[in-house]
């Protein structure tokens, strides 16, 4: 009580406080937000099933047993067995894993390359800005999806190629948000103030645009965080990102793919994984969207 | 002059949707748009260099040696030194890069390693067949979507928009590869209500004179019947897949769109006047939402394009998405690169004509 009170208080009186009274005041109106709550949970269970894949997949993931090729759904195996006889519920478990390196990695990646030149690029203005939008533009307006795959030949197949494939793709739409807002921001009279107390471009940029941008941007890479699992998940399918026998969805999908008018479950299933994932990241995504900006409620 | 325009087609809306477009193309052709154009050519023209220097940039952090794939790895020093100066790669970038463009404007994108024929040529013949499912998937997803949103707007919260919405999510969460294969064991194996892969039964393949390079247009013109039924049994699976993209995208920008002007004064206005409400809604604030959704439409046609790599490469669909798929596994980069300039190179003008026609037929961004 005496902490809801701590945290509620209209008043804060240091930065922390006012920080925690924030993230409890976001996260009281996330959970009055069905589809955002639904979501939360499904993200929730793709971190806890990453990080307990040993526990909860029955066999291992490339553990092969060519007498038990093909098995359809059954009691026994959930989600039926590969050309190869792997269990594939477990490679679905283990696959989660891999999921959560991608997005998490092109995120950390794409972010703050994004945050940093969009920031950058509002606050100086001028050429400096005419450049890096000019930059920031030719990316936008290329289809990403076939951009990433243009990358991805040229860098070569593998997981790690694909992942700076995607980041590639994926920071100039961050680029143009924080410039955006950096844009509002630079014009405002606490940068003015901060600018006359002898504080470097640095000290603003890092200290005063940057922690502005936050809040859009958080909403913006969770809804691109579908957009991501299925790009990787395509070049997954077509071969250029995850190599065998690593359990990633989309490659899975392409190894069911011969089998799909017998054993449609090879391919089938680790498709649905996908789905409930990319979904999860949509329904937070947009509930982050109606808490974090009001004025787009309800769209 | 600009608003009267604007009234009358307002008032058109019900019965002649192409009313408007009639009119507005005289005004693109009008002398206040003169500035547009020539801003126009400006914009583009720099963006295509942007993209040629992305695809030329693209093609020199390729790790494989191009010289080496020619020459082979026993080739000596000499014989290395030889190739690499008749390929102009011992020449500075930058006149690397200008060569590369001027080829580019020749319309010389190399050529293919695997087909054995020029990459332009190749684009050219594949092109067509993209453009046919990408135009008929578009269709569906403007038919179906528009009507989606509006209904979704007009029901706020109830459970209709409900349904809606999360079906429009689902668009952003399913692949599409594997929406095309589940569609090809269903419709396909299960139920046989339309042909597998490919364009037509194999029997009927290039018998049909090529006018369009449209099989479903093109025996239409040769009037064989046999083979139209064919092609059409054969795209309307993939074409569809592709409209449920777009129709997600397009559902979901009008039902925002629509929600916008449901809450403004001057749709009250017309309620308290005691127009009825299909009529409030498909007249008075549909009408407001016409412009900005031919932005929208143009986009996702153009996103499209994009989401046919995928679906092109499941149904064996000889367009440019599996030709570039095709491409990528025989690490035969001309017609890498090649594929992706059209495609980018499309994407853009398609873009920047949405644009131009939304700061013409919108006054108020003048």
């Amino acid at each position: 009580m005496q902490l809801q009170a701590w945290l509620l208080d209209d008043s804060p009186a240091s930065r922390g406080q006012a920080a925690a009274g924030r993230a409890y005041r976001v996260s009281l109106d996330l959970m009055r937000n069905p589809l955002a709550l639904v979501g939360m949970l499904i993200i929730l269970l793709l971190i806890l099933t990453a990080a307990l894949a040993p526990w909860i997949a029955p066999e291992t993931p490339v553990g092969q047993d060519l007498t038990r090729r093909l098995v359809p759904p059954s009691s026994e195996h959930w989600m039926g067995t590969d050309q190869l006889g792997r269990d594939i519920f477990s490679r679905v478990i283990y696959g989660a894993r891999v999921t959560l390196l991608i997005v998490a990695l092109v995120a950390v990646i794409s972010a703050p390359l994004g945050l940093l030149i969009g920031a950058v690029s509002g606050y100086f203005g001028g050429w400096t800005d005419r450049i890096l939008m000019g930059v920031t533009d030719v990316f936008l307006s290329m289809p990403k999806l076939v951009l990433a795959l243009a990358f991805a030949a040229a860098l070569g197949p593998g997981i790690e190629n694909a992942i700076i494939a995607i980041a590639i793709t994926t920071w100039p739409a961050y680029a143009r948000i924080a410039r955006a807002e950096a844009l509002t921001i630079r014009n405002t009279e606490f940068v003015a103030a901060t600018r006359l107390l002898g504080a470097s471009h640095t000290r603003i940029i890092t200290r005063q645009v940057l922690p502005l941008c936050t809040s859009s941007m958080i909403i913006r890479v969770t809804l691109d965080m579908a957009g991501i699992i299925l790009t990787a998940a395509g070049l997954g399918f077509l071969g250029l990102g995850a190599q065998p026998p690593l359990p990633e969805w989309g490659a899975m999908i392409s190894s069911g793919r011969s089998f799909i008018f017998d054993q449609w479950w090879v391919a089938t299933m680790p498709g649905f994984a996908i789905i409930v994932v990319s979904l999860g990241f949509c329904f937070l995504g947009d509930g982050l969207r109606d808490v974090l900006d009001p004025k787009s409620e309800g769209k | 002059m600009a608003s009267k325009t604007f009234s009358g087609s307002k008032r058109a809306a019900g019965k002649a949707y192409t009313g408007m477009f009639a009119k507005d193309v005289k005004r693109i052709a009008g002398l206040d748009t003169l500035g547009t154009m020539a801003g126009f050519i400006v914009v583009v023209s720099l963006t295509f260099l942007g993209l040629l220097a992305l695809t030329f940039f693209i093609g020199r952090v390729i790790p494989i040696d191009p010289v080496l794939s020619i020459v082979g790895d026993r080739a000596t020093t000499e014989q290395y030194e030889a190739v690499r100066i008749a390929m102009g790669l011992d020449r500075p970038l930058v006149v690397q890069f200008a060569s590369y463009v001027g080829d580019v404007l020749r319309f010389d994108l190399g050529m293919s390693v695997s087909t054995n024929r020029p990459v332009a040529q190749d684009l050219a013949r594949v092109f067509p067949a993209t453009l046919e499912m990408a135009t008929i998937g578009i269709t569906i997803g403007v038919v179906l979507g528009i009507p989606a949103g509006v209904l979704a707007a007009a029901n706020q919260g109830t459970w209709v928009d409900q349904v809606i919405r999360v079906f429009a999510l689902l668009g952003y969460s399913v692949p599409a590869f594997w929406l095309g294969l589940v569609g090809l064991a269903v419709f396909y194996a299960g139920l046989g209500w339309v042909s597998g892969p490919g364009r037509v039964d194999i029997f009927y393949d290039g018998i049909t004179p090529v006018v369009t390079g449209m099989l479903t247009v093109d025996s239409v013109l040769a009037a064989d019947w046999t083979v139209f039924r064919s092609a059409v049994s054969h795209i309307i699976l993939p074409a569809t897949i592709l409209g449920v993209f777009s129709l997600a995208y397009i559902a979901r920008m009008t039902r925002s769109f629509m929600l916008d002007q449901l809450h403004q004064e001057y749709v009250t206005t017309a309620r308290v006047k005691g127009a009825p409400e299909w009529r409030v809604i498909w007249v008075h604030a549909f009408g407001a939402i016409r412009v900005p959704l031919i932005t929208v439409i143009g986009l996702s046609y153009a996103a499209l394009l994009e989401g046919s790599v995928m679906i092109e490469t499941v149904f064996s669909w000889p367009g440019i998405g599996n030709y570039l798929t095709t491409a990528l596994f025989n690490a035969d980069m001309n017609a890498v690169l090649g594929a992706t300039l059209v495609i980018g190179a499309v994407f853009i003008l398609i873009n920047k004509i949405s644009d131009v026609l939304y700061r013409i037929l919108d006054p108020r961004s003048r």
